[in-house]
């Protein structure tokens, strides 16, 4: 369990102190996914950065299953260090080594024999699906390739925590999407906790389990992901839900109304026509009342807010739409 | 003074002093340049990655004070000119090498000339380590005495190599500078004859030398450094 308690960082600068969080208080628990989302400048890599102890909060503790990480000597932070393991946005490769020597460094730091090493880099390169690149160098795989090199290499050292700092943020849709699916099954098979800092909506409806928004430094909403994107109750949440379509009296409307959240994340059957469709089909007239989509190569991401009259006709509508493969949900 | 440059006389004259000098002139040259290189590099190396280490946002800050005198020691060693901080260091050479003149003797002014220079060559080439790199270093956990060594100069590689290529060409020009006050080399004989004798065709011949061993040196390191770097996509 990561419990961060009261963090607050404020970096001196010279033109004066910057607040670049304060008072965060958030729980991870066990084999979670944990998103945090926020726009820039939010302190979403700053947070992330306290939690391993990168960047010193200024006050406040980070406990690791009851553990101090503040208070460790400098070689224990670095055993610690060991089981909180990070990929980033840029990658962050060695790029002078080949793949397999890369995902074999953290064992060299941790002094284990380079056969032994080597054997467990390969198992790892296995899971990532990039065996065959082996003595390949970095500069010769695409960002999706090297981000899968990235994550073998935070594994390496068996970590109970891995942190991904923007790690789908450099990559395409396509990329992102195989990414994400990656974590999530290290996260089932593996059992480790994933903690995402991101900027992506989609990410976070992609993967995470639970969210917590991050607005000006502080934690503006904090639940399960369904509680959070359904009913967004902060002003920086309703802008990361509905970016492009959001209007305040969409979420203060008629209470008699059904509301249905629909999320569209690039799966084939999104393209087909389904809410048109449903219409026909299903008999049932949905009110669109807000939209945030947008068509990427040729798939649909997005989110939809539905409105219909009864509750009958919202099950309905739902089940529907589970048949295509996309989901739905009602929101209060 | 250029009247008598080409004469059959001249040439001929030319001819034997190559025979008798060159070989050994280039010899010299080569093994001060290459001797001297290797010391600059062995005092300048771990310095320049103290330079960077030991920044207040480096990996293993040092105390302020002891940086600053790092710093005026080097800057003050790069500010004296050449020839007379040879002349200065006529006492260290006699120290260490029990005389001041000859090739011998020449190495300790270039090596005192030379690490101070390939101490902020060092210094260049270690900043240009990207520095999300050091911070995925540590955040798995790598000692700053892993990050120097596994991290920031493997990565350099390319860089300090280019960089040697440029000490090693800028060390045989002062090389030849020595020649003035005693050392060895190609310098020496285009000093000695075309400067005190007026035998031009001899120092043309030395100068050609001279231009074709940095050449020779540059293009040796200039592929050296291309071939080493994994960073592009050919190699």
């Amino acid at each position: 369990m990561i419990e961060l308690k009261h963090l607050t960082k404020t970096f001196h600068t010279a033109s004066g102190d910057v607040p670049a969080l304060s008072d965060v208080s958030l729980t991870v628990e066990d084999g979670d996914i944990y998103g945090i989302i926020g726009m820039s400048g939010a302190g979403k890599s700053t947070l992330v950065r306290c939690i391993n102890m990168l960047e010193r909060p200024t006050d406040g503790q980070v406990l690791i299953n009851g553990v101090d990480i503040g208070s460790l000597s400098k070689k224990e932070l670095r055993a610690q260090r060991r089981e909180i393991t990070m990929i980033f946005q840029s990658f962050n490769l060695l790029m002078q080594r080949t793949c397999l020597r890369n995902v074999c460094f953290p064992l060299e730091l941790a002094g284990v024999k380079k056969q032994d090493a080597r054997k467990r880099a390969m198992e790892l390169l296995e899971i990532v699906g990039l065996p065959d690149k082996a003595e390949a160098y970095p500069a010769q795989l695409s960002g999706g390739q090297q981000q899968r090199i990235a994550i073998a290499r935070a594994l390496a050292s068996s970590p109970k925590v891995l942190l991904c700092d923007e790690a789908t943020s450099a990559l395409d849709p396509k990329t992102t999407h195989s990414i994400l699916e990656l974590i999530r099954d290290i996260n089932a098979k593996m059992g480790i906790t994933v903690i995402v800092i991101t900027h992506q909506m989609s990410v976070v409806e992609d993967i995470c389990r639970h969210v917590a928004i991050l607005d000006g430094g502080k934690v503006v909403e904090e639940g399960s992901v369904s509680d959070v994107f359904a009913s967004p109750k902060s002003d920086a949440a309703r802008r990361l839900v509905f970016p492009e379509g959001y209007t305040p009296s969409v979420f203060d409307a008629d209470p008699d109304v059904h509301k249905i959240r629909v999320l569209f994340n690039g799966d084939d059957t999104a393209t087909e026509p389904v809410i048109a469709k449903m219409a026909v089909e299903l008999g049932v007239f949905a009110n669109i009342m807000a939209a945030s989509t947008k068509t990427v190569q040729g798939k649909a991401y997005g989110t939809m807010l539905l409105g219909v009259d009864s509750a009958e006709e919202a099950i309905r509508l739902i089940d529907y739409l589970k048949r295509y493969g996309v989901y739905a949900e009602e929101v209060r | 003074m250029f009247t008598n440059v080409f004469t059959p006389e001249s040439w001929a004259e030319a001819v034997s002093v190559i025979k008798s000098e060159f070989l050994m002139g280039i010899w010299e040259t080569f093994y001060v340049t290459v001797v001297s290189t290797f010391f600059a590099l062995v005092i300048g190396l771990p310095l320049g990655v103290l330079l960077v280490a030991g920044d207040k946002d480096g990996v293993l800050p040092l105390p302020r004070a002891l940086m600053q005198v790092l710093n005026v020691i080097i800057n003050l060693l790069r500010s004296i000119p050449f020839l007379i901080l040879m002349i200065m260091a006529f006492p260290i050479a006699r120290l260490l090498i029990g005389t001041t003149i000859g090739t011998k003797a020449s190495i300790v002014p270039l090596v005192i000339a030379a690490f101070p220079f390939v101490a902020r060559l060092v210094e260049s080439s270690l900043r240009e380590v990207n520095p999300n790199i050091i911070e995925a270093a540590q955040s798995m956990g790598a000692s700053p005495l892993q990050i120097i060594c596994k991290v920031m100069l493997p990565e350099s590689v390319p860089s300090l190599i280019s960089n040697a290529t440029i000490a090693i060409t800028t060390i045989l020009g002062y090389s030849a500078m020595s020649g003035i006050i005693g050392g060895g080399g190609l310098g020496k004989i285009a000093i000695n004859y075309g400067y005190y004798r007026y035998k031009y065709l001899i120092m043309y011949a030395a100068v050609i030398l001279l231009v074709l061993l940095v050449q020779l040196f540059q293009s040796l390191g200039t592929r050296l450094a291309v071939k080493m770097d994994k960073r592009l996509k050919n190699n």
